[in-house]
């Protein structure tokens, strides 16, 4: 049975130091350590307690801590179908959010609008907020919600440290009417 | 442990109320009367307080309409079941469009009470003597009743949508 | 800060609070909002607001052809989706006037106890976890998946089932699914034993429970309610028994019933019920009998393939199913299953066209969530999201 280890970000090595720059050791930290906020809505909230539970426990991958409170949270998990009536409750817990924050949208549902085209459901909640990672299915097996994890995991891994700051991403907030 | 046969029902409520049925058939082995719409709730006090048929239990309430029964658009279906019995019953109650009022039973049976909200909301009918009637299920600024047959199921604003991949 | 000295000790305690529970909140299971208004830590009165998660199912159905409908179904109490659909199948069988094969029938009541079970497990846990018991949760769920299992050897799907078809199953149990269920069956009665001994006698678990949430039958009886809720508070209504389908009447079980219905009793009637669903799958499972799978319903059921490809019937069958034009009769019909919650109805009109003319679901969640202010009217606001929890409402049921 073989051991991976995971690559280190590159980086300067010597004999009790490793050297790298601050975003790739803030990113690595960062990654390892989500904590998500649950906001499951209907059927793909099963799935992730699915998830959570130990058959395919997603505690491995740093998300231990759940927080219900969104000033605590790094990354909005909205799972389920999000109607209309429910689409301003999202943007006020995600205006609630202290940068950085991501947004994972998880299943059908809250990617597009599933299989409900109809008067009361927003279809996706991109509609509202912006989006990091989509999660197909109806609802996702919790292999491929933990799939989606490990891709707000590379984007976390991956995100320079003045990206919240930048031009392209304030006009991304400009357009949802998010200060 | 009583047993009541179809007719003996039919036979029942003419007798106290004798220009209320409007008409009477057996569907799938379930008894439905089309009652008139005033006397709906005069129909549902006999039935709860009446000692043989003992009708205390309301399984369902809901809204239906048929566009094209002019003056009877609307209508209220009723399903009662008599636990004692073990016998279940449809009641239906048609209004018109134009002015879609009927009384409420929420004060004969608490069950009443949100599903003839969720009537109203979809389908616009009023209950009068309702101690809440506003909207339960979609967003309270709607100005529309979408389960009526003249409302589309789908939102008509989307701006990202090709109706034509969709073969409209 | 002002000392205002002119008011006397009863108006000062009694400036009431407002707390909003929800719509999203760790306790509330589901997306639905209380306001609750509270004299300190007493909860005087409380308003719902409701259909945060409102899909539209009705207005859907009516622009669906009929089996395209499964998979709404599934939606409805999504914990235990196979019950739902085992439902509508039987609607529509009883509109067509199909009666299908003894063996279709027991397959049907394995899966529908397994659901059952599935069902009773999420909010039996969740009840143990709203009192501070995590460990039954995650010890639960382990077995929650072998259940999973078997529902994705039978149809594939782990949640939303889509199960059966109208007429029959889609398949036959294969040797694996047996397997499975009997894997299932000898190991489950140990662990469940395991997470009874856990809650059921627990000081703790007693002293939150006994007492919170309670509610008359008269009450009950009164606000319609069904299904467990109802069987807690003492009356004895089970769909399953008053109006037998899919051939219960061959089984031997018993309906639990509580006394007082309070969220001890609701508890422990769903943990009996657990219990039962075994019973009834076991025994299911021993005299399944010989036969078919299905019913010849040839304008819902789709044929073999091998059929489609040499024979023009057949061919011109499965074009006039995936392009829904089936003939159906006119007329209106009510059919209730017992599901997780209590009696979930179907009322069906038909017009004789490829969809419904008016499809409606009668939820028991949303019938008997209604009752939930007069259930806590008085008691303080731990007690009340324990009686929440053990009324297991279920969003996707309360809104559809």
């Amino acid at each position: 049975m073989s051991i991976q280890i995971a690559d280190a970000p590159p980086g300067i090595q010597g004999q009790g130091f490793f050297a790298t720059s601050l975003d790739k050791a803030v990113g690595l930290a960062r990654a390892n350590s989500l904590w998500p906020l649950p906001f499951a809505t209907s059927c793909c909230g099963i799935e992730f307690m699915a998830t959570m539970a130990s058959n395919y426990d997603m505690a491995r991958f740093g998300s231990e801590r759940l927080s219900f409170s969104p000033r605590q949270a790094d990354l909005l998990m909205v799972m389920g179908t999000i109607a209309k009536k429910m689409g301003p409750v999202v943007r006020q817990v995600y205006l609630q959010m202290a940068e950085p924050r991501w947004v994972i949208a998880v299943g059908a549902c809250a990617s597009s609008g599933g299989i409900f085209d109809t008067y009361s459901v927003l279809q996706g909640i991109d509609k509202v907020i912006p989006v990091d990672v989509y999660v197909p299915g109806c609802p996702p097996r919790p292999e491929q919600i933990i799939d989606g994890i490990t891709k707000i995991q590379e984007l976390v891994k991956n995100e320079p440290l003045r990206r919240r700051n930048s031009q392209e991403y304030q006009a991304l907030m400009a357009s949802y009417g998010i200060k | 442990m009583g047993s009541l046969s179809n007719q003996e029902i039919i036979n029942h409520i003419q007798e106290t109320f004798p220009n209320l049925v409007v008409s009477s058939q057996e569907s799938f082995g379930m008894m439905t009367i089309e009652v008139q719409a005033d006397q709906v709730k005069n129909l549902f006090q006999f039935l709860y307080e009446n000692s043989e048929l003992q009708f205390q239990f309301l399984t369902d309430l809901c809204g239906i309409h048929f566009p094209d029964q002019s003056g009877k658009e609307l209508g209220v279906v009723y399903h009662l079941h008599s636990l004692v019995n073990n016998y279940r019953i449809r009641i239906k109650a048609f209004i018109p469009k134009a002015n879609p009022q009927i009384d409420s039973v929420s004060d004969i049976f608490k069950s009443a009470n949100w599903q003839e909200r969720e009537t109203f909301d979809f389908y616009g009918i009023e209950f009068l003597g309702h101690p809440n009637l506003k909207r339960i299920l979609n967003v309270d600024e709607m100005d529309y009743f979408p389960l009526r047959k003249e409302y589309p199921l789908e939102d008509q604003h989307r701006t990202d949508k090709n109706d034509s991949y969709f073969g409209r | 800060m002002e000392n205002n000295l002119n008011t006397t000790f009863e108006e000062q305690s009694k400036a009431y609070t407002t707390l909003n529970l929800g719509p999203t909140h760790p306790a509330t299971h589901g997306i639905f909002q209380n306001i609750l208004t509270m004299d300190g830590e007493i909860i005087i009165d409380s308003e719902q607001t409701v259909g945060y998660i409102h899909r539209a199912f009705e207005k859907i159905a009516e622009h669906r052809p009929f089996y395209q409908v499964t998979p709404l179904t599934d939606r409805l109490n999504y914990c235990s989706s196979p019950i739902n659909n085992m439902g509508w199948h039987m609607t529509m069988e009883k509109l067509l006037g199909v009666s299908v094969p003894k063996r279709v029938d027991y397959m049907r009541v394995i899966v529908m106890e397994l659901a059952r079970i599935s069902d009773h497990l999420v909010c039996n846990s969740v009840i143990g976890v709203d009192t501070g018991a995590l460990t039954g949760f995650t010890y639960v769920f382990q077995w929650r998946e072998k259940i999973y299992d078997i529902y994705e050897e039978i149809c594939g799907a782990r949640l939303t089932t889509n199960i059966g078809r109208i007429g029959g199953m889609e398949r036959d149990f294969s040797k694996e699914v047996i397997a499975k269920i009997e894997d299932f069956l000898s190991g489950f009665p140990k662990v469940f034993d395991e997470f009874c001994s856990l809650l059921e006698r627990n000081r703790i678990f007693m002293d939150r429970t006994i007492g919170t949430g309670p509610i008359t039958a008269e009450k009950a009886l009164n606000y319609g309610f069904t299904g467990p809720n109802l069987r807690a508070t003492g009356v004895d209504y089970d769909v399953r028994v008053m109006n037998p389908y899919s051939s219960y009447g061959d089984f031997d079980f018993t309906i639990p019933i509580g006394i007082n219905g309070d969220t001890y009793d609701r508890f422990m009637v769903r943990q009996e019920e657990i219990r039962e669903s075994l019973k009834i799958i076991r025994q299911a499972l021993n005299n399944l009998p010989e036969g078919k799978y299905f019913a010849e319903v040839p304008s819902f059921y789709l044929p073999p393939k091998e059929e489609v490809y040499h024979n023009m019937e057949a061919l011109i069958w499965h074009f006039k199913i995936v392009m829904g034009e089936a003939d159906v009769p006119v007329g209106e019909i009510y059919h209730s299953v017992e599901g997780g919650n209590g009696e979930l109805g179907y009322y069906l009109v038909s017009d004789g066209g490829r969809a419904a003319y008016r499809l409606h679901f009668r939820r028991p969640c949303f019938i008997y969530y209604q009752a939930f202010p007069e259930m806590v009217k008085g008691s303080t606001l731990s007690d009340a999201i324990v009686a929440m929890s053990s009324m297991n409402v279920i969003a996707g049921e309360l809104d559809a």
